[in-house]
């Protein structure tokens, strides 16, 4: 897994609640079986007009956005289905790390194994972040896993408090089916045990 | 102090507890499908991994098949070929598969507990968010996503923090025409879809004992929607009634002992919960979604919301904006809105009651004219146990079309969608932006009322339906 340490990047406001993951990436999409190449459907229905051309009202289209690498969200991003497809989908596009006050638990997992930092804000903090980066499209915020704050120019800041073992896993990148396999001493006893 | 329900699922299976990391959790049973799995088995052969425990393994296929009468070839060549990856990879890591022509497939989280697969008191994950469907049982059932799943095939364990635990006593009876559906929509709306996250919720009360399996697989299935990692109900004789002589099930002298032990899995009259939520069941009527998510909802004696009276800015925007998507204006009663398609199915509602009860509400009456209404079963048992009652005569004589189980309508990723603009009454679990087709407008009812609203093209109150006697054609 690529590990996340400090990132900075454009800022895409997505300034709305509960932004599921059939929006993130719609199942028509799912029946392929590869893990790759889902960034071209990221967002579709929003992206594109149902003739396919692109629709000009989906802030991801506007060129001060064209390189957006941090997501900021409000409450409860990435609900609904238990789609992996939706990190995937994020991260082959470009995105490298989403911000919001909190996020579905599904989604959450999913996206720490797959090297994509979920920020949970205080909803004041998010607020002003959208503020600012509306304010200035294009903006640059930095995302900063080893001091755990978020900061941009104008001075934003913020801390996170990310689980411990989350953020060792990034900061390392670390397959933790190899750390669950140091285990198996512990899993073959548990299984003799309720033989 | 005591133990919940959860506690003692929990306790029972930590492997280890690691310093610094989440509990190592073990998996006794892990249901596979189609759209989640492929590169989970990819990621196996990969790092040349084998599948730990073949035989805790169920797989089957749902979300991708059609459900017309004889479909085969798949016509999408892309389906097709994530069909034929699970048969392949079943195949070579040797695990059981419930495939397109077996007289057991059906949608995952229903054949699970018709097999007897699912049981009080075991960990239960699949790749898919309904998994929470199992914890009907005093199971703890959660979703996982498709890097999880390759970790449960090389490991049969999970690493996990606890969830906190959330009480929700449900107070007096459902009335009639009142469904668990009706309470669950209630229940999302009243703590809204981010409610419950990071929770584990426990249903209990009079109105979750007096409950059938397949209310409370309904109720436990829709509890996800309001974000929680699981829905559970503790076990008691409804639940050991259900499970007893299922193929999977404890048999003989075994049955009786794990009885006792499935009795002890209730939580203790002081354990804790983080949470306690009370709701109270006898002044519940039947619910409609009118908005874009599962805790946008009404009864159906409401009327569509006025986004003017939304608390803050962003909740006025997203009243708006569903309301602009649903094609709905503020104050429309909902008793005024048409429909052009019912759909009576999914992991919420496609089981033996839940067909029944949309039964019962069609039996001698015949389908609105320009609106069309699927039946799909959940599972081939159910279809067979349906047929063996006639409720397919019933449906067809009525206009609706009986169909082959799978996921189906609930997600369109078969060719069942539904058109753009067009307007479903739908038994599934979540009337997001497009989830039925892109441009869809999905309202979240129950069966009862689903097939009201085939009826009279439009929603109606079924607790005033006119039930009449199947016509002749029923058998």
């Amino acid at each position: 897994m690529q590990p996340f340490r400090v990132h900075t990047g454009v800022a895409l406001p997505l300034d709305r609640h509960n932004v599921d993951t059939d929006q993130i990436i719609p199942k028509q999409f799912l029946k392929r079986i590869e893990r790759t190449g889902f960034g071209q459907f990221l967002f579709f229905d929003w992206r594109f007009r149902p003739d396919g051309s692109l629709n000009p009202d989906f802030l991801l289209n506007e060129p001060a956005y064209a390189n957006a690498s941090v997501l900021v969200s409000g409450r409860n991003f990435g609900c609904g289905s238990s789609r992996e497809h939706a990190p995937w989908a994020l991260g082959d596009y470009g995105f490298r790390t989403v911000i919001a006050p909190y996020f579905a638990d599904i989604f959450a997992s999913n996206s720490a194994q797959n090297g994509i930092l979920l920020v949970s804000l205080p909803e004041e903090k998010v607020s002003d972040l959208l503020a600012r980066i509306k304010s200035r499209p294009g903006e640059r915020v930095t995302v900063d896993l080893e001091r755990c704050e978020v900061r941009d120019e104008t001075g934003f800041l913020a801390k996170f408090n990310p689980d411990p073992f989350r953020r060792r896993c990034l900061l390392e990148g670390l397959d933790d089916i190899g750390l669950t396999m140091q285990h198996e001493a512990e899993i073959t006893a548990y299984e003799a045990r309720r033989r | 102090m005591g133990r919940s329900l959860l506690d003692k699922l929990w306790d029972e299976h930590v492997v280890c507890q690691p310093e610094g990391e989440p509990a190592l959790l073990y998996i006794d049973l892990h249901l596979v499908h189609e759209v989640t799995s492929p590169q989970a088995f990819d990621g196996l052969r990969a790092a040349g991994r084998r599948v730990r425990r073949a035989d805790l393994t169920v797989a089957t296929v749902d979300h991708n098949v059609p459900t017309t009468p004889n479909h085969r070839p798949i016509d999408d060549p892309i389906a097709a070929r994530q069909i034929e990856a699970l048969q392949a990879n079943c195949a070579e890591f040797g695990i059981p598969l419930f495939d397109m022509d077996s007289p057991e497939q059906g949608i995952v989280h229903v054949i699970g507990p018709e097999l007897g697969a699912t049981l009080p008191g075991k960990t239960v994950v699949c790749g898919d968010s309904h998994t929470s469907t199992h914890g009907a049982f005093g199971a703890l059932g959660f979703g996982i996503g498709t890097s999880e799943v390759e970790h449960v095939l090389a490991t049969q364990c999970l690493p996990q923090h606890k969830p906190k635990s959330m009480l929700v006593r449900v107070n007096g009876r459902l009335a009639p025409g009142v469904t668990a559906k009706d309470l669950a929509l209630s229940f999302i709306a009243k703590i809204g879809t981010g409610g419950a996250t990071g929770h584990a919720v426990e249903y209990a009360g009079e109105a979750i004992q007096v409950l059938s399996m397949d209310a409370r697989m309904t109720l436990c299935n829709l509890t996800i929607e309001a974000g929680a990692r699981a829905g559970m109900v503790a076990p008691d004789d409804t639940t050991f009634a259900y499970v007893k002589g299922r193929r999977f099930a404890p048999q003989g002298a075994s049955w009786d002992k794990a009885v006792a032990q499935w009795r002890a899995l209730a939580s203790d009259p002081d354990a804790h919960f983080d949470q306690v939520v009370e709701l109270y069941a006898s002044s519940l009527v039947p619910q409609v979604t009118w908005g874009t998510n599962p805790a946008m909802v009404v009864g159906v004696d409401g009327e569509v919301p006025n986004p003017k009276a939304a608390k803050t800015e962003v909740d006025r925007k997203a009243i708006e904006r569903a309301l602009e998507y649903m094609g709905l204006s503020a104050g429309t009663p909902i008793e005024e809105i048409k429909i052009d398609v019912a759909f009576i199915g999914s992991c919420t509602n496609s089981r033996l009651e839940d067909l029944r009860e949309a039964a019962r509400v069609a039996a001698g009456h015949r389908v609105a004219s320009g609106v069309r209404a699927l039946v799909v079963p959940g599972s081939q048992e159910i279809k067979r146990a349906a047929e063996s009652e006639g409720l397919d005569q019933i449906f067809k004589a009525a206009g609706f079309e009986w169909r082959e189980p799978g996921c189906s309508m609930c997600l369109g990723m078969n060719p069942d969608i539904v058109l753009p603009g067009q307007r479903s009454a739908s038994t599934s679990n979540r009337n997001f932006e497009g989830r039925q087709g892109r441009g869809a407008r999905t309202h979240l009812v129950s069966p009862a009322m689903a097939a009201a609203a085939a009826v009279v093209g439009h929603f109606t109150d079924v607790r005033r339906w006119e039930y009449r006697q199947a016509s002749a054609g029923g058998k």
